[in-house]
């Protein structure tokens, strides 16, 4: 059996940006398995632009931040298989995968990191109501078909579902040549960023209908309408409100999961909020020297953050290699507070603090000013303002070891709240 | 005055843009917020993405972008004219697919480098 | 001219088909789909019931037991997954209690084997998950659980490799008496018998129509199912029941051979072929479900679908000659239990035709076995071996599934081979899981295309018309 330093399973923006910070933090014995034929994930087929502004002060498009880390990648001794699909994990770390050229084997490593990656929500999840005819895709299937395939999967398209996708795949399908009827949201608000309801709808007059939903899709082969209803505060369609639209094409923008098949049948313990593994503050999930990083840990709006986020698990998984376990000692937990939904990590190790810790969480509504409160029992240890917060914007907040050592209790919990103007 | 979500960055600042006064902005985070601001009102310009085709390589089509800023309502234009063009593998980031997009004296180029 | 004509190609056709494979005789099998088992036959519970709910001494009652115990062996031999993991059905209350002792009656005179009675702590004992409410069960061993498409999938090969010829896209427009039998139009092609089967399922009053005017009516029924991730696929491991009523069988919980969870379905009087979902209808199935396993997690569906039951006005299967067309047989008003009678249907019809003359003289070389590659359930051993004499067995195509690019190859080798994208799902698995074939889906399409040898946007998702993709890019704009 081949044993490696570090194994790292994915070759998307987490994979990679672990991979290289693992081995500038000196490991020398690293491999990557990637499922598809190529490095980059998911940043392949995202040919639009709005990446890299945070990691390398300038706007890059998906295959160009990808392209980036695969030419720093290039100049190291990383060992990367494409085509690899891992099929299990067990808890000492031996990873079974498969490809047409090694077949089905079994590595072994110090470390893992896990960086998947997500899928997204599809039909069933939402339940549809309707007909199983064709002309039905989830946005990003209809990217790849679109951007990496070449062909294109409809003319007269209705998007359900605001999110950054959903309305990214509006423009590129009116560059095309569709023509795109509307972008329905469910909630009062979009989850996807401002600026591209700018840029994707508003530049080209394509209507958002907040508060509104696909009650029925009509088509005996291919699509051939959809009936679109207003909803109530409880998010039920209003009878009466209902209008249909002629058209071939629906696109699903319904929200992503992380994709953790591997990490629960490893025993990983799974966070029921993020549906991502629950991850101490190096990113270490509950298997010691297995981390997790990027979109398989939690969804991210940016791929700048990611890449943030997986060079942290990188270096820790260095330092778990060389270093061993982190050191037993005080530890607090993370819970949500009013109006936050999650919070990552999970949990804090004191010992393992170091200058701070980043945390990130998402709000469950639209708030204008407001305050971030991060408090032990009754003790506020932190407070962060913002002007403005939504569900579909993730915010973080670096918490230092001087304030953390404040915690009277073994639980920190943060909270959002409205501030007066 | 005009309110506007500036699209610079993923921040999306609120502007408010005043034509008065030599077309003054307010709510921006950064400089290049105000520059937004004031092109939105005057010469409003986007960046325009996509796809031309791409033949001998591992894939069907090889993303690109014009490398600098087009004037907004040629972006149809200029994503047909990408219909028109046809890129040989291997292709490398950077590359000059087509020059001068629609006479806006900006250039389109590869996005990615496909061996 | 051909001895037999059998018009449609669900698991009753397969059935009839693979069974008439046996004998030295000339067959036929006309379907109007792109495919067969497309119809009722790939959107029901996927149940093979043990027998105690029809009427003794109906066709359904007889058949019933007899299919169910057919079918272990045929799915053995034909390699279709099957698990006979027993049922339950389950009572909440005193009226439902005498429900439970009047099936038990009902399946004893049947010759349901090994039924008993269980109290509500027996029943909690075996299904953990069941409701405090009930109060008391019945079980039935003998039920069973199989992948349905695949077995009239696998019958429909094993009759294709034995000699019957399989038509697709055949949509039967005319029937007409002749000298020794008929002859059947399907579109610009006609096709002479001497015997015709009727198993044109929802369409077999149509196809009746075509000769006669049937004293039967089908009176289609759609049922509503939600189909849930396999995280939920344990936490029932029988069939649980709720006491039938009026509108049949009730609401059922089950594991699926794949290892997913199915709940439904609703029953409702519907179009001949509107499979589609309703809102309601889907809230019936969760809350109706709820009462048998409260801790169904429904945010873990992955797919709705809706079949349509092709029920008549009779309340029993119609089998045999029509009266006055000698030569044409029905399989009709195929409703439940239908998938677990097939194979009964198919002998009970052959004997018939047999006693109007139809010759079975044995076949000397049949050959009675199906195989097919399922990758993700070798060992490594075996997955290596498989690699080793074709790479692209290493190559996983559908990651929900772990279906690689061999195995979708190699059905398009078979003797039925898929040509739409359903058609592979329902052969290899690929597009079945969570992802419900987001990922591999283009890729699929690329494949299938590549491998057929035509351009990506003549792969549908089934029918011809249900196209998937209306081009290249960049033409468009032109």
């Amino acid at each position: 059996m081949r044993e490696y330093e570090l194994i790292v399973i994915g070759g998307g923006p987490a994979g990679l940006a672990a991979a290289l910070s693992a081995w500038e933090g000196g490991l020398r014995d690293i491999l990557i398995l990637e499922r598809d034929s190529a490095l980059g994930g998911i940043l392949n087929q995202c040919v639009h632009n709005g990446f890299g502004l945070h990691r390398f002060k300038e706007e890059l498009t998906g295959p160009e931040y990808a392209g980036r880390f695969i030419d720093m990648l290039s100049g190291t001794g990383v060992e990367v298989k494409t085509d690899s699909m891992v099929l299990s994990i067990s808890p000492e770390k031996q990873v079974e995968y498969v490809n047409p050229t090694d077949g089905c084997q079994v590595a072994c490593a110090k470390a893992v990191v896990l960086a998947m990656g997500c899928r997204e929500r599809t039909r069933g999840a939402i339940s549809v109501p309707g007909a199983r005819c064709s002309g039905i895709f989830t946005a990003g299937a209809a990217q790849r078909f679109i951007n990496i395939e070449g062909q294109m999967v409809g003319r007269r398209v209705v998007i359900l579902g605001s999110g950054d996708i959903g309305l990214i795949m509006a423009r590129r399908m009116t560059l095309e040549g569709a023509e795109v009827l509307a972008c329905v949201e469910l909630m009062p608000y979009s989850s996807g960023l401002n600026r591209n309801i700018v840029q994707c709808l508003e530049d080209f007059g394509i209507p958002l209908y907040l508060s509104h939903t696909v009650t029925n899709i009509i088509g005996k082969n291919r699509l051939e309408k959809v009936v679109v209803s207003a909803v109530d505060e409880r998010r039920q369609p209003i009878p009466g409100t209902e209008r249909t639209f002629l058209c071939d094409t629906l696109l699903l923008s319904v929200g992503l999961l992380p994709e953790n098949e591997l990490t629960r049948a490893m025993g990983a313990e799974i966070d029921p909020r993020t549906n991502g593994a629950v991850v101490w503050e190096n990113m270490e999930t509950s298997v010691p020297g297995v981390f997790a990083c990027g979109n398989v840990l939690q969804v991210h709006d940016l791929v700048d953050f990611v890449s943030g986020e997986s060079g942290r698990a990188g270096v820790a998984a260095a330092d778990y290699v060389r270093r061993g376990p982190a050191p037993a000692g005080r530890t607090l937990k993370l819970e949500n507070g009013s109006a936050v939904t999650y919070a990552v990590p999970q949990r804090i190790r004191m010992e393992m603090v170091g200058d701070g810790v980043q945390v990130f969480f998402r709000v469950n509504r639209v708030f204008g000013k407001s305050a971030v409160t991060v408090k032990s029992g009754e003790k506020q240890i932190a407070r962060f303002q913002r002007d403005h917060m939504a569900p579909g914007e993730m915010e973080r907040i670096l918490l230092p070891g001087k304030l953390l050592a404040l915690a009277e209790r073994d639980t920190l919990t943060v909270s959002a709240e409205e501030v007066e103007a | 005055m005009k309110e506007l979500v500036c699209i610079v960055c993923p921040n999306g600042c609120r502007l408010r843009a005043y034509e008065e006064d030599g077309c003054r902005v307010e709510g921006n985070a950064c400089p290049r917020g105000e520059e937004y601001g004031k092109n939105e009102l005057l010469y409003p310009v986007r960046v325009l993405t996509g796809t031309v085709r791409l033949h001998g390589g591992a894939i069907a089509r090889c993303p690109v972008k014009t490398v600098g800023p087009i004037p907004k309502e040629k972006l149809l234009e200029a994503a047909r004219a990408l219909c028109g063009v046809d890129v040989q593998a291997p292709v490398h980031t950077g590359d000059v697919v087509l020059a001068d997009v629609c006479g806006t004296g900006v250039d389109v180029a590869a996005t990615r480098t496909i061996l | 001219m051909r001895d037999v004509i059998i018009i449609g190609c669900g698991v009753v056709g397969a059935a009839c088909a693979y069974q008439l494979s046996r004998y030295k005789l000339r067959t036929a099998v006309l379907e109007a789909g792109s495919d067969v088992a497309a119809g009722a036959t790939k959107a029901n519970s996927a149940i093979l019931h043990a027998g105690y709910d029809p009427e003794p001494g109906t066709l359904m009652a007889r058949l019933n037991v007899t299919g169910v115990s057919m079918a272990e062996e045929i799915c053995w031999k034909l390699d279709v997954p099957y698990r006979k993991n027993g049922s339950m059905v389950l009572a909440f209350s005193g009226k439902d209690r005498d429900c439970l002792r009047e099936l038990m009656n009902r399946g004893e005179r049947n010759g349901v084997p090994n039924l008993r009675l269980l109290t509500g702590e027996e029943a909690r004992l075996l299904e953990p998950e069941l409701s405090r409410e009930v109060v008391e069960a019945l079980l039935a061993p003998s039920a069973a659980i199989v992948n349905p498409w695949e077995y009239a999938l696998a019958m429909a090969e094993t009759a294709v490799r034995n000699g019957v010829e399989l038509y697709r896209n055949c949509r039967v427009t005319a029937i007409t008496r002749e000298k020794g039998g008929f002859a059947v139009t399907a579109g610009d092609k006609v096709f002479h018998g001497k015997y015709i089967i009727n198993a044109a399922g929802v369409h077999a009053g149509t196809v009746h129509q075509l000769v006669r005017e049937p004293r039967f009516t089908i009176r289609p029924a759609k049922g509503e199912y939600y189909l849930l991730d396999k995280c939920e696929g344990t936490r029932v491991s029988r069939v649980i029941f709720q006491c039938p009523g009026a509108a049949g069988k009730g609401v059922l919980v089950s594991p699926t051979v794949h290892g997913n969870l199915i709940v439904g379905p609703t029953s409702e009087p519907s179009g001949l072929e509107d499979v589609s979902n309703t809102a309601k209808g889907l809230q019936t199935v969760r809350e109706l479900a709820a009462r048998s396993v409260p801790g169904i997690r429904f945010r873990e569906n992955i797919r709705n679908f809706t079949g349509v039951r092709a029920g008549s006005d009779r309340g029993d299967f119609i089998l045999g000659e029509a009266p006055g067309v000698p030569g044409f047989f029905n399989a009709a008003g195929i409703c439940s239990p239908g998938l677990s009678a097939a194979p009964a249907i198919a002998e009970y019809l052959m004997e018939q035709m047999a006693g109007r003359g139809l010759a079975l003289e044995k076949k000397e070389a049949f050959i009675d076995t199906r195989r097919r590659v399922r990758f993700h359930e070798l060992d490594r051993e075996g997955r290596n071996e498989l690699i080793a004499k074709d790479p692209r067995y290493g190559r996983v195509v559908c990651r929900c599934e772990t279906v690689t690019e061999g195995e979708i190859v190699e059905c398009l080798r078979q003797p039925i081979p898929p040509t739409s994208i359903n058609g592979v799902k329902r052969r290899v698995g690929a597009g079945m899981g969570r992802c419900q074939g987001g990922f591999c889906g283009p890729r699929v399409q690329e494949l299938l295309a590549r491998e057929i040898g035509v351009r990506p946007e003549e792969i549908p998702l089934e029918d011809a018309e249900s196209y998937i993709l209306t081009g290249e890019t960049k033409e468009h704009l032109f």
